[in-house]
Order: structure tokens, then C-alpha cells, then sequence
């Protein structure tokens, strides 16, 4: 409202609650995790204090470097596979009448936000043999028997990219709302087609917000870790299973800890890169 | 010609997006206990099993009072920080902004690894108030931006006028601003309600042995085979969250919400 700053001390009142609670409830977690990632394991126990690097020294091995390169190049797939259907989708959404634009939003809200465990379950019955997807083209003949087509890496990657691409067009949707309409008329006068014209002109003009939505989007598959399991075979389990798994299951909280701080990082590097890409393109 | 392929693709699009939630109505029509699709007969006692079955029901009112809880805690803890920010000019107090937006951008495993270790170490492990809390904390994004926009999107000229006519700090939150921004804050509760009902993973791992959420429930049931009562409980998901998401198109802007600058242009 003003560019004043705070008078008195009490103006800074509003500030302490949530202050206390982000501070306590994220900042000393986030702590403890850091500090537990260099605590020693201890067998039948917890853990206990001690400042070692053994937990990180185990990404040397030739397992972890394979679930760490699968995590990334599934991740990645994810990204190109739903960036590349819902950038055309969602400018063509953003120039809807506003009724059916609102239908629409309605519907990626609604489905962007169902649990990994709906999104699994409703893929594994799409996939099965009994109610799947099979049995439409047994119908019509393309096929002799309804089969399963999951677990398998098909299916895994489907049902990520179904899982990631309301996110995407959500994420795509402020830049191609707020798109100068007047580049696209440009484009038309001069003769373009309108698939010419959103080729050559939009996804150019566009190219860095699409370079940072591609690094959201990465991000956001990384984070997955119901939808391996549930359609993908073990072989297909990512970072977040894996720590997961030795965090309630191995009760190796050292080990997940570390794993986790290593992801953090990761994401970290790569939201820091998209915010820096989405800022030279604010201020061209 | 390029229309039709227009409107072509968008069908495709929303074709794929509908399909599995179909084939899930489906089949939690099924007159018998399997899942097969076209349904075979119908019946709706898949349905009821939600709400005659003790452990369905016990779920589904953990969720409900933890995301109500919980979205509750969000928005107070985001309302008076955007309130600050945009009242104040400080910028260090834009870390705190950083922080209530860095859990929901992390992969969420790491926030929930996060929580288990603090709620261990402070020997809370287990109880049902710190999923409430957990959530709470992960979810304040949503509230934090919207009433970010809200605040954002009021007329300057208007909290003037109510300051030169003698009004103070407290008379123009109560009488002006909170007016104008209520519908962002209805809106910022109900997104961090909808995805608090649906999270897993935090739950999980802050009170998954002790707590039964509905996600929570579904996983442990899918390990012992498909019933059509989860297709029903999934069909209630997608139910609430269409009905929520609803309401906020008809109460308040959702192209605004989304970050569209003005959605009365078409």
C-alpha cells in the first residue's frame, strides 16, 4: 500500500506468528534433517550424533548412481512429454471464451489436485486386464484378449505425465494469458497461418518462460513417489522411493536424510536457474 | 481448418484427462465385487460402504478434520504475513515470504522427511495434531498467494480516503481491506483443503502408523487387492474437489486467481 517502513515495534506485531511458525515448523526441520544426514546409524536404534560423511559416501555406489540417472532421465521424459502438449493447449485455452476458459480451469484444478495414490490407482484400472483399456480394442478388433499393461515403464511414464500435465498448463497459463495478442495479429497480417504464426512467433517470444516451466515440471516429477510404485516395476523406482523406503522401512534416517539433502540441492540449483531464466524474460 | 484442429487436440486433451476418471465411475458402479468395466449391473453400495464401513468412515472424518484444521492454520499463518508485506515496506521480510513458498516447490518428500525428523526429535512422533501442523506449514503457499494477489489488487485511492477521513490502521483493515480481500482468503482455504484431503506423503511419514488418512487408507488397501470401494472413495475425491474448485469460479475470479491480469477482455 505505502512504501513506508515500519514506525514502531509494534508495527511489526502481525509479523510474529507467522514468523515463530515458519521458523519452528520448516526452518528447524529442515535443520535437523541437515544435521541428521551426518549422524552415524545405529543398528536396532535410531541413530546418534556423530559427525560422519559415510551416508553421503554411499552415492558412490553403482546402485545408488542408477536410481539417481533413472530419477533424472524419467523426470526429464515427464517434463518434455507434458510441456510439449500443454504449451499449444493452454494458449488455445487462454483465448476461450471466458465461460469455457473457467470449465476448463475448474477441471486441471480438480485433477491436478488428486493424490498420487488416486492418480495410480485410476492408471492401474485404465491399464488392467478385467476394466483396461485393452478390452476397448478387443472390441473393435485390433486386439485378440484384453491383457495387463502394467507395471511397465509405459505406464509409469504415462501416468506421471497425466499427474504432471495439469501442473504444467497451470504453471504455462499466467505468461500465455497475459500474452500481447497484437504479436499474433502482427504475425497474421503479414500472412502467416495461425499455426505458422504460433511456431515461428509465440513459442520464440516465449522460449525462456517455456526453458523454466520445463525445470518446474522436472522438478515436480522428481518429487513423485507413489506412481513408481504403483505402475512402474521395481527396477523403475526413483530417489523420492528409495528414500522413502530407507527412511520407514531399512529405519535408516541418516542415510534418507542425506539423499534428501542431495535432492534438495538439486532442486534448488534447478529452481534458482528457472527463476533467473523467468527474470531476463520480465525484463526484456 | 487450423480451427477444427484446434478444437480437435483441446478434445483429444480433455478426452485423456476424463478417461481414467471414467472408467473409475465406472467401475465403482459394479453390482458385484470386482472391477471390471462396463460396469456389469448397477448399484450403489459401493458408495455406502464409505459410510457404513468403520474403517472408511473413521478416514474419510480424519481427512476432513485434518484439512479443515489445517487449512485453517495456513491461512493464519498467511494472512498476517501478506498483510505485513504489503502495509510495510521491508524487504528482509520477504525471506519469510521465501519460506512459506520453498516446502511446496521441494519435492515433497524432503519436506515430509523434514517433519518426521523434528516430530522425532521433539518426541511427538505419531500424534494426529502434528500431521495438522505438518500440512499446515507445507500448504501455506497457496493462501500466501492468493491473498498476496488480493491485497495486491486493491484501489490505493480507497484505504487513503478511509486514512484522510481520520480512520487508523485496525478501522481500515477491518472496514476496507478485509471486504476486499475475504474472497482471496476463501479461496486460498479452500486450495490448501482440497490438497491437504489428497496428501500422502507427509501424513505418511509424520503419523502413517498411528493416523489413517483416506490416501493413507487407499494405499494400505491397494496392497491387498482392488476393491470397488476405492473406486468410490475416488469418485468422492475428484466429487469434492470439482465442487470446491466450483464454488471459488462462482464467488471470486479463477483466470485472476491463476495469474491471467484480467479475465473480462472475450
Amino acid at each position: 500500500m505505502t512504501t513506508a517502513r515500519p514506525q514502531k515495534l509494534a508495527d511489526y506485531a502481525p509479523l510474529v506468528f507467522p514468523a515463530v511458525m515458519l521458523t519452528v515448523f520448516f526452518v528447524v526441520p529442515f535443520g535437523i534433517m541437515v544435521a541428521v544426514s551426518f549422524f552415524r546409524r545405529v543398528q536396532g536404534a535410531f541413530y546418534e550424533p556423530d559427525f560422519v560423511l559415510a551416508n553421503y559416501a554411499r552415492f558412490l555406489s553403482v546402485f545408488f548412481g542408477e536410481v539417481l540417472g533413472f530419477s533424472l532421465v524419467l523426470a526429464a521424459l515427464v517434463a518434455v512429454v507434458a510441456v510439449t502438449i500443454a504449451f499449444p493447449f493452454t494458449y488455445l485455452l487462454a483465448r476461450l471464451p471466458r465461460r469455457r476458459q473457467v470449465l476448463w480451469l475448474v477441471a486441471l484444478l480438480s485433477i491436478v489436485s488428486l493424490s498420487e495414490v488416486i492418480v495410480g490407482f485410476a492408471w492401474s484400472t485404465l491399464f488392467s486386464r478385467t476394466a483396461g483399456i485393452t478390452n476397448v480394442l478387443v472390441a473393435l478388433g485390433l486386439m485378440d484378449e484384453p491383457m495387463s499393461l502394467s507395471p511397465s515403464f509405459g505406464a509409469l511414464l504415462t501416468g506421471l505425465s497425466y499427474h504432471a500435465f495439469p501442473y504444467t498448463v497451470l504453471v504455462l497459463y499466467p505468461a500465455l494469458a497475459r500474452l500481447d495478442p497484437t504479436l499474433m495479429e502482427a504475425a497474421r497480417t503479414l500472412g502467416a497461418s495461425p499455426p505458422c504464426a504460433f511456431v515461428t512467433v509465440v513459442v520464440p517470444a516465449l522460449r525462456n518462460t517455456i526453458l523454466a516451466t520445463l525445470i518446474m515440471v522436472f522438478v515436480f516429477a522428481l518429487g513423485a513417489y507413489l506412481l513408481p510404485q504403483l505402475l512402474g516395476r521395481p527396477s523403475n523406482w526413483t530417489l523420492s522411493v528409495l528414500i522413502t523406503d530407507q527412511a520407514i522401512y531399512q529405519s535408516n534416517l541418516p542415510f534418507a536424510a542425506a539423499m534428501a539433502v542431495f535432492l534438495v540441492l538439486v532442486s534448488l540449483a534447478l529452481v534458482g536457474l528457472s527463476l533467473l531464466v523467468g527474470r531476463k524474460e520480465a525484463a526484456q | 481448418m487450423s480451427r477444427l484442429l484446434a478444437r480437435l487436440f483441446m478434445a483429444v486433451v480433455g478426452i485423456v484427462l476424463a478417461a481414467p476418471i471414467v472408467v473409475v465411475a465406472g467401475v465403482s458402479f459394479n453390482a458385484q465385487r470386482t472391477l471390471t468395466f462396463p460396469p456389469v449391473g448397477f448399484s450403489l453400495a459401493w458408495f455406502g460402504e464409505i459410510f457404513a464401513d468403520a474403517g472408511w468412515r473413521g478416514a474419510l472424518l480424519t481427512s476432513l478434520a485434518i484439512a479443515a484444521s489445517s487449512a485453517a492454520l495456513a491461512v493464519a499463518i498467511a494472512f498476517p504475513l501478506a498483510w505485513f508485506l504489503w502495509r510495510w515496506h521491508a524487504p528482509w521480510a520477504r525471506l519469510f515470504q521465501v519460506l512459506g513458498t520453498a516446502p511446496f516447490i521441494l519435492p515433497p518428500v524432503i519436506t515430509a522427511l523434514g517433519f518426521l525428523s523434528f516430530w522425532a526429535t521433539a518426541g511427538f512422533y505419531g500424534a494426529p495434531w502434528t500431521v495438522v501442523i505438518s500440512h499446515a506449514v507445507f500448504l501455506v503457499t497457496l493462501p500466501l498467494v492468493t491473498i498476496t494477489l488480493g491485497f495486491s489488487s486493491i484501489d490505493p485511492s480507497l484505504t487513503e480516503a478511509a486514512a484522510t477521513m481520520g480512520a487508523d490502521d485496525r478501522t481500515v483493515l477491518r472496514t476496507v481491506v478485509l471486504p476486499l480481500v475475504t474472497p482471496y482468503l476463501v479461496s486460498g482455504y479452500a486450495f490448501a483443503f482440497v490438497l491437504s484431503l489428497n496428501e500422502y506423503i507427509i501424513a505418511y511419514m509424520v503419523a502413517g502408523f498411528t493416523v489413517e488418512t483416506l490416501p493413507i487408507k487407499i494405499f494400505n488397501a491397494l496392497r491387498y487387492g482392488y476393491t470397488p470401494t476405492m473406486a468410490a472413495v475416488t469418485v468422492f475425491f475428484v466429487a469434492a474437489a470439482a465442487l470446491v474448485f466450483s464454488l471459488v469460479a462462482r464467488f471470486g475470479d479463477l483466470p485472476r486467481l491463476l495469474g491471467a491480469w484480467s479475465s473480462r477482455e472475450s
